[in-house]
C-alpha cells in the first residue's frame, strides 16, 4: 500500500526528503542521502521513499539494486572498495585484497562482525596510473602497498 | 620485469599540446562568449573539427546544431563526468584542476543551443570532489547572474554504474531510473532529459570547446590529422615506462607512442580502455591513434611480454558482465557467454574452435546491442582473440 | 504528425503515417519480422533485439519495433546478415533459458520455442547459463519460474502500464539482472493482485497459472466425490481458441457437453449467480441511494462493483479509504459456491461434505479469491478449485474429446438457467449494463430506454467510459429518484481504475455507480484466457458475448425464473438476512 500521507519514521529518510524533495527525478539523490546517513537501505526506508514519491516500492527496489553505491539490506559503517581492473591488477591489487582480507578476517563482499567494515572489490575507480587504488567511503587512496592499506583502514577502527 | 627509465623525454615530442590544463581567465572568456552569436559559436565548433572526446567521437558541432534546431521550451546541457572506462582518469583531473573551463564549455554550449539549465553528472566514485565542485559551481552561477546570463549549473551524483556514461542511460539515471539505455532514435539532442532537447558532452569535449572559442577554431583544426583534428588527453597506465596524463595531438602512430611510453617490452596496447581495441606489436607501425585508425576516449593501457592476454581479456569480460545494464539480449547474455566461453576453452572443456563461435557472438553483439556498451564488447574480444589466439587456447 | 513517410522494405515501396515503426510498415505489406519483447498492448521496449533489420547506410542493425520510419529509408528484413544475427540472438536467449520444453506448461505455445524452430536453432552450441531451476509457487494464482524467463520485461510493463501495480520489477544489472519483486519477496507477500495479465503476455513459461488439473482428475476418479462445476460467462467466448476455433467463436453448448463427458456430476453456470449478483447489488445500490438522497444519511457512494477479485485485492492494497464503497456482494463465483453446498445439496440430497465445487474461470485471481479464509460460509470451502479457461481447454484435450464436433447441450437445472444480463458480465461494461436493465425497471416499471435493451454507451474498449440515465416517472416506492440522472462509470485495467479512484478519494467523483474490471476488456481478457491476447482478439470475444446476450430469450436478471425461485424457496428477498449470510462479504486492508 502506497500512502503518500503516511508518516515517515526513518530519520534518514525524513532528512533526505527534506533535503531533496519528493519529485520522481529525485529518487537517486534521496537514496544516496539515506545511504550516507544509514549506511544502507532497509525495507522500511524504501517503502517510505516509495510512499513519499507515490511510486511502487518494487520500483524503488529495482532502481536501488541497479547501482553499486546503494547497498540494500545490510552494509558496514565503512565501505572499502579496492579496484580490480586491469591496471590495478598489474600494480598488484591481489596482494592488497589479500592483506585486507587477512586484516579484517573477511572475504571480499562480506561485512565484519562488528559491522564496522564492508569490504568489496570495485570496477575502475579512475586512478589507473597510481594503482593499486581503493576508496574508503568517499575518500580515494592510491599507490597502495599492503602495509599502507592496512594503516589507512586502521584509522577507521 | 624491471622497468626501464623514461625511454624518451616526453617534452621532446613535437606532439605535446597544452590546451586542456592551460590557465584561462574565466570572466574574460565569459565576456567573449556573451558577445558571440549562437550561429558563430556553432560555426567555430564545426570548423574546428571537434569530435566528442568521451569515446564515441560524434562531431560536436553537429550535435549542437541538432539541439539548436530541435523545438523545446526548455533545453539542457549535461556535462558527462561519469568517467568509468578502465584506464581513464582525465575527467577527474580536469574537473579537479580546471573546472572553470568545463563550466565555460557548458555556457558556450548553452548559448549555442539556447539552453538555460546545465547539469554535471559526476560519477559516484568521484563523490569526494562534490563539495569543492559545488562551491565552484556556485561561484560560477553567481558570475553568470552578475552578467545577466540566463544559465545555471547543477551537480548530480551517479551511484556506481559504468553504463551511465552512455548518454541515454545517463539521462535515465538523472530522471531517477535504472541506468538503462534508451532506444535511439530519437537522440537526446531532440528528445533528452525530461523529454527536452539535450546536449550531453564529455568533460574534455567541453574544455576543448572553451579553448576553441578562446584561441579560434583554426589553431585547433590545424592540430592532428585530416580526420582527427586537435588534441586529446591520453591516460597512460599498465606496463608503461611513463604513466599519467599527457595531452597529445591526435594522429600519432602507435609505435611512436610506444617508444615514448612503453617499458621496452610492450607487446600490446589497449587503446580506448576495456571497450577499445587491442593493438598488437606487429601492428604498431600501421596503427594511427585517431578516428581514422583506432580512436580512444583517453585510456591507453600497455602490456608487456610478461602479461597473459587471456587474463587481460578475462578481466575485461568480467567487467562487462557486471556493468552491462542487462536489458538487451546481446549484451546481457553475450557478455556471459564470451566470459564463460574463453574459460571453457582455456581449461579444455570446449575445443579451441569454440573461439570461432564466440567471435560470431561478438560480431552479433557489435551490430545488434542496444547501446555503445554492448556494441563495443566486440572490440577487445575480437582484437585480442584474433591477435593472441594462442594465448587463449588450451594445449 | 499526420504526414506520410515513403520508404522501401525489401525493395517494396510503402507509404505510412509519420511516427509508425519499421515493424508497423512491414506488417502493412505482410512482411513478417519476428518479435519477442514487443506486445501490441504495451509500450515499445526494444530489448530482446530479435526484430533487427538492415538499414541502408547504417553499420548497426536497428530494431524494427523501436525505430520510426524516415523518408527515403531502405530496409532489408531477410539478408543473411540479419538472419544470422537473429539466429545468434535466439541462441543467446536459449542459453539463459531452461530448455526443458516437454516439462514446461507452455510447451508448444511458447514464442521462444516457435522462433527456435523457425530459425533452425537445433544444435545448441552455447553454454547453458541456467543455475537455479526452482519455481516460486507461493501464490495460489501465479507460478514464477525464473529459469524460463528471457527478461523481455513484458510482465513488468504489463504490471506497470496496464495495471499500475508494479508488483513486478527489474532488479540488479548485468548478468544478475532479473525480473523480481520488492526485496525479491515471494509473490504472495507483495502487492500482486493475482490478475494474471503478466501470464497472458509472457512469451515463455516463466509465468504460468498455478494449475490444479491433476487434482481435478483425481477427484473425478473418486466415486465418493460429487463434482459440481460452474463456468464463467467469458469462458465460452475464449475456450474455442484453444480447440481449433477462431477468436470470437461461441462454444457454449459444446462446453457444457465436454464438461459432462469429462465426468462432472452437475454442470451449472456462473451466469446464474451473475443474475443473482444483479439482484443483490442492484438492491444495494438502491438502498444506498435511498439513504443518501431520501434519509440524507452518510453513505459511501459511488458504489463500486466487487465481481473482479483482482480489482478487490488491488483496492485492498492501494485504496484503504474506499473499502466502504465496495459492494458487499460476493463475486458470482463465490455466490455460487455456498448455494451449491447448501441450497442445491439439500434439494438434490447430496452430502456437501463430499461435494467438490469447481469453477472454470477466465481468471487467475479467482484462485486467490476461492482461497480467502472467509469464503467458507457453507461450512466447507465454498469453491474448492478454480481452473482457468486454459486449464479446462487442456483437460478437454487430455480427455481426447473431439471438441469441434461435439453436440450442444444445456446446463443442469436450478443453478444453470441464466439471462443475457448474466452473460454480459464477461465484457467490460456488462455488469453496469445488466444492473441498469434491472435497476431502471425497478425504479420506473419500464424497460431501459435503449433500442433492444442494448446500452451501447457503456460498451467498447475505451479505458474509462461513462453513461447517464435520467430517471423519470418513477413508481411510488422510488419517487425520491424522480429527475435524478443516474451516472455510471466503467473502467477496465487497473491503471484506468486508479484514475477513477483518485477522483473518488478527492471527493470529486460525479458517479453513483462504478464498474471496475481488473483486466483489459473485462473478464473476456482475463488472466486465465487463452494466449495470445490483443485488442483485436478481445474485441472479437466481446462481440461474441453480446451476440450470446441477444440470442437469449431472457435478457434481464430479474426475469430469471430460477433466481426468482431461489428467492421464494430459500433466500427470501434480495438483501435479506440469508442473502447477507451467504452472498455478502467484507474486505481487508492489506499492506
Amino acid at each position: 500500500m502506497i500512502d503518500i500521507n503516511a508518516p515517515v519514521t526513518d530519520p534518514g529518510v525524513k532528512n533526505a526528503l527534506d533535503k531533496r524533495g519528493n519529485a520522481r527525478e529525485s529518487l537517486l539523490p534521496i537514496l544516496l542521502e539515506v545511504v550516507k546517513e544509514n549506511s544502507f537501505l532497509t525495507d522500511t526506508a524504501m517503502k517510505e521513499i516509495a510512499g513519499a514519491l507515490d511510486i511502487s516500492s518494487a520500483e524503488v527496489f529495482g532502481v536501488a539494486s541497479f547501482y553499486e553505491f546503494l547497498p540494500i539490506g545490510y552494509n558496514g559503517k565503512n565501505t572499502i572498495r579496492v579496484c580490480k581492473n586491469i591496471s590495478c591488477y598489474i600494480e598488484g591489487k591481489d596482494e592488497i585484497i589479500k592483506a585486507i582480507e587477512d586484516f579484517l578476517k573477511i572475504k571480499a563482499g562480506e561485512t565484519t562482525r562488528d559491522g564496522k567494515f564492508t569490504f568489496k572489490t570495485a570496477n575502475c575507480l579512475g586512478w589507473c596510473h597510481k594503482g593499486p587504488a581503493m576508496l574508503i567511503n568517499d575518500t580515494p587512496h592510491t599507490d597502495l602497498t599492503p602495509e599502507k592499506a592496512i594503516a589507512l583502514i586502521s584509522e577507521y577502527t | 620485469m624491471a622497468r626501464s627509465p623514461f625511454p624518451k623525454k616526453i617534452s621532446d615530442s613535437h606532439k605535446r599540446v597544452d590546451l586542456i590544463f592551460s590557465e584561462l581567465p574565466t570572466e574574460k572568456t565569459l565576456q567573449k562568449i556573451i558577445k558571440m552569436t549562437p550561429d558563430r559559436i556553432i560555426r567555430d565548433i564545426t570548423d574546428s573539427g571537434l569530435r566528442g572526446r568521451g569515446g564515441a567521437g560524434f562531431p560536436t558541432g553537429r550535435k549542437w546544431t541538432y539541439a539548436r534546431e530541435a523545438e523545446g521550451d526548455e533545453k539542457y546541457i549535461i556535462c558527462n563526468a561519469d568517467e568509468g572506462e578502465p584506464g581513464t582518469f582525465k575527467d577527474r583531473e580536469i574537473l579537479d584542476r580546471r573546472s572553470g573551463k568545463v563550466f565555460l564549455g557548458m555556457a558556450i554550449a548553452a548559448k549555442a543551443v539556447g539552453a538555460n539549465r546545465g547539469f554535471i553528472y559526476l560519477r559516484g566514485e568521484y563523490s569526494y570532489m562534490a563539495k569543492d565542485l559545488l562551491g565552484e559551481i556556485d561561484e560560477f552561477n553567481k558570475l553568470l547572474t552578475s552578467k545577466s546570463v540566463d544559465f545555471k549549473i547543477e551537480l548530480r551524483l551517479g551511484a556506481g554504474a559504468y553504463v551511465c556514461g552512455e548518454e541515454t542511460a545517463l539521462i535515465e539515471s538523472m530522471e531517477g531510473h535504472r541506468g538503462e539505455a534508451r532506444n535511439k532514435p530519437p537522440f537526446p539532442a531532440t528528445v533528452g532529459f525530461r523529454g527536452k532537447p539535450t546536449v550531453v558532452n564529455n568533460v574534455e569535449t567541453l574544455v576543448y570547446a572553451t579553448m576553441i572559442i578562446s584561441i579560434g577554431p583554426k589553431k585547433f583544426e590545424e592540430l592532428g590529422t585530416k580526420y582527427s583534428h586537435g588534441a586529446k588527453v591520453f591516460c597512460i597506465s599498465g606496463d608503461a615506462g611513463l604513466k599519467g596524463m599527457f595531452e597529445l595531438e591526435l594522429g600519432m602512430k602507435t609505435d611512436e607512442f610506444v617508444n615514448i611510453f612503453g617499458d621496452g617490452a610492450t607487446k600490446a596496447v589497449q587503446v580506448g580502455g576495456a571497450s577499445g581495441q587491442c593493438v598488437p606489436r606487429k601492428k604498431f607501425k600501421d596503427t594511427i591513434l585517431g578516428f581514422e585508425g583506432v580512436p580512444t576516449g583517453g585510456s591507453m593501457m600497455l602490456f608487456n611480454s610478461s602479461r597473459s592476454m587471456y587474463n587481460v581479456l578475462k578481466n575485461y569480460l568480467e567487467f562487462f558482465t557486471e556493468e552491462s545494464c542487462g536489458q538487451c539480449t546481446p549484451c546481457r547474455v553475450g557478455c556471459q557467454q564470451l566470459l564463460r566461453g574463453i574459460e571453457a576453452v582455456k581449461t579444455g572443456r570446449l575445443p579451441n574452435t569454440y573461439l570461432d563461435d564466440l567471435i560470431r557472438v561478438a560480431k552479433t553483439m557489435r551490430i545488434t546491442a542496444k547501446c555503445g556498451l554492448g556494441q563495443s564488447v566486440a572490440n577487445p574480444f575480437i582484437s585480442i582473440v584474433d591477435n593472441f589466439r594462442e594465448e587463449m587456447m588450451h594445449f | 504528425m499526420g504526414g506520410m513517410i515513403n520508404l522501401k522494405i525489401n525493395d517494396i515501396p510503402i507509404s505510412i503515417e509519420e511516427g509508425a515503426s519499421i515493424l508497423d510498415a512491414a506488417k502493412k505489406i505482410n512482411i513478417q519480422i519476428p518479435t519477442l519483447c514487443h506486445h501490441d498492448d504495451l509500450c515499445v521496449a526494444g530489448n530482446c533485439r530479435v526484430c533487427v533489420v538492415e538499414q541502408a547506410g547504417m553499420k548497426t542493425l536497428p530494431t524494427a519495433c523501436s525505430t520510426p520510419v524516415t523518408e527515403g529509408m531502405e530496409i532489408l528484413t531477410n539478408t543473411p546478415r540479419v538472419l544470422g544475427c537473429r539466429r545468434t540472438i535466439i541462441e543467446l536467449l536459449l542459453s539463459e533459458h531452461n530448455v526443458d520444453c516437454p516439462h514446461c506448461y507452455r510447451n508448444v505455445n511458447c514464442e521462444l520455442q516457435g522462433l527456435a524452430e523457425e530459425y533452425s536453432v537445433d544444435n545448441p552450441k552455447l553454454i547453458s547459463l541456467v543455475t537455479d531451476e526452482s519455481v516460486e509457487i507461493s501464490s495460489p494464482s501465479i507460478r514464477k519460474d525464473s529459469s524460463r524467463c528471457i527478461r523481455c520485461q513484458r510482465c513488468v510493463r504489463t504490471c506497470a502500464e496496464l495495471q499500475h501495480v508494479t508488483a513486478l520489477c527489474v532488479a540488479n544489472r548485468g548478468a544478475e539482472m532479473k525480473i523480481s519483486t520488492f526485496m525479491d519477496r515471494p509473490m504472495d507477500q507483495v502487492v500482486c493482485t493475482s490478475c494474471g495479465q503478466c501470464i497472458n503476455r509472457c512469451p515463455t513459461g516463466a509465468l504460468v497459472e498455478h494449475n490444479y488439473i491433476a487434482e481435478i482428475w483425481d477427484h473425478l476418479g473418486d466415486p465418493d466425490k460429487y463434482l459440481v462445476v460452474q463456468t464463467a460467462p467469458a469462458v465460452r467466448v475464449g475456450l474455442g481458441e484453444m480447440l481449433g476455433f477462431d477468436p470470437g467463436t461461441r462454444v457454449t453448448g459444446k462446453m457444457v457437453t465436454a464438461l459432462r463427458m469429462i465426468g462432472f456430476d452437475a454442470v451449472f453456470d456462473t451466469n446464474f449467480t451473475a443474475d443473482l449478483t444483479i439482484m443483490e447489488e442492484g438492491t444495494e445500490l438502491l438502498l444506498r441511494l435511498k439513504k443518501a438522497l431520501l434519509d440524507k444519511k452518510p453513505v459511501a457512494l459511488p458504489l463500486l462493483t466487487s465481481c473482479s477479485p483482482g480489482w478487490i485485492k488491488y483496492i485492498e492494497h492501494e485504496h484503504h479509504s474506499l473499502l466502504d464503497n465496495l459492494s458487499t456482494c460476493k463475486s458470482p463465483q463465490q455466490m455460487f459456491g455456498p448455494l451449491a453446498k447448501t441450497y442445491y445439496a439439500e434439494k438434490a440430497g447430496i452430502d456437501p461434505a463430499g461435494m467438490i465445487v469447481v469453477s472454470i474461470m477466465p481468471c487467475t485471481a479467482k484462485k486467490f479469491e476461492a482461497n480467502r479464509p472467509e469464503m467458507k460460509v457453507s461450512g466447507y470451502k465454498d469453491v474448492d478449485y478454480v481452473l482457468t479457461t486454459r486449464e479446462f481447454g487442456r483437460m478437454i484435450k487430455q480427455a481426447g474429446l473431439d471438441f469441434k464436433n461435439l453436440e450442444d447441450s444445456k446446463c443442469d437445472s436450478i443453478l444453470g438457467k441464466h439471462t443475457g444480463a448474466g452473460v454480459i458480465f464477461g465484457a467490460t461494461g456488462g455488469v453496469a449494463e445488466a444492473a441498469l436493465r434491472t435497476v431502471y425497471e425497478i425504479i420506473t416499471g419500464r424497460e431501459v430506454p435503449f433500442k433492444n435493451l442494448n446500452i451501447t454507451a457503456v460498451r467498447g474498449m475505451e479505458g474509462v467510459r461513462e453513461a447517464s440515465i435520467k430517471i423519470e416517472d418513477c413508481v411510488d416506492d422510488w419517487k425520491f429518484l424522480e429527475g435524478v440522472s443516474l451516472k455510471v462509470a466503467i473502467a477496465h485495467g487497473l491503471a484506468n481504475a486508479r484514475m477513477l479512484m483518485k477522483q473518488v478519494e478527492k471527493g470529486e467523483s460525479p458517479y453513483h455507480f462504478i464498474e471496475v474490471m481488473a483486466c483489459p476488456g473485462g473478464c473476456l481478457g482475463g488472466g486465465g484466457q487463452p494466449i495470445p491476447t490483443n485488442r483485436e482478439i478481445r474485441e472479437k470475444r466481446a462481440k461474441a458475448i453480446y451476440e450470446e446476450d441477444e440470442s437469449l430469450e431472457l435478457r434481464k436478471s430479474h426475469e430469471n425464473p430460477e433466481v426468482q425461485k431461489l428467492y421464494e424457496e430459500f433466500l427470501g428477498k434480495p438483501g435479506g438476512r440469508r442473502s447477507h449470510e451467504l452472498l455478502h462479504t467484507s474486505y481487508t486492508a492489506r499492506s
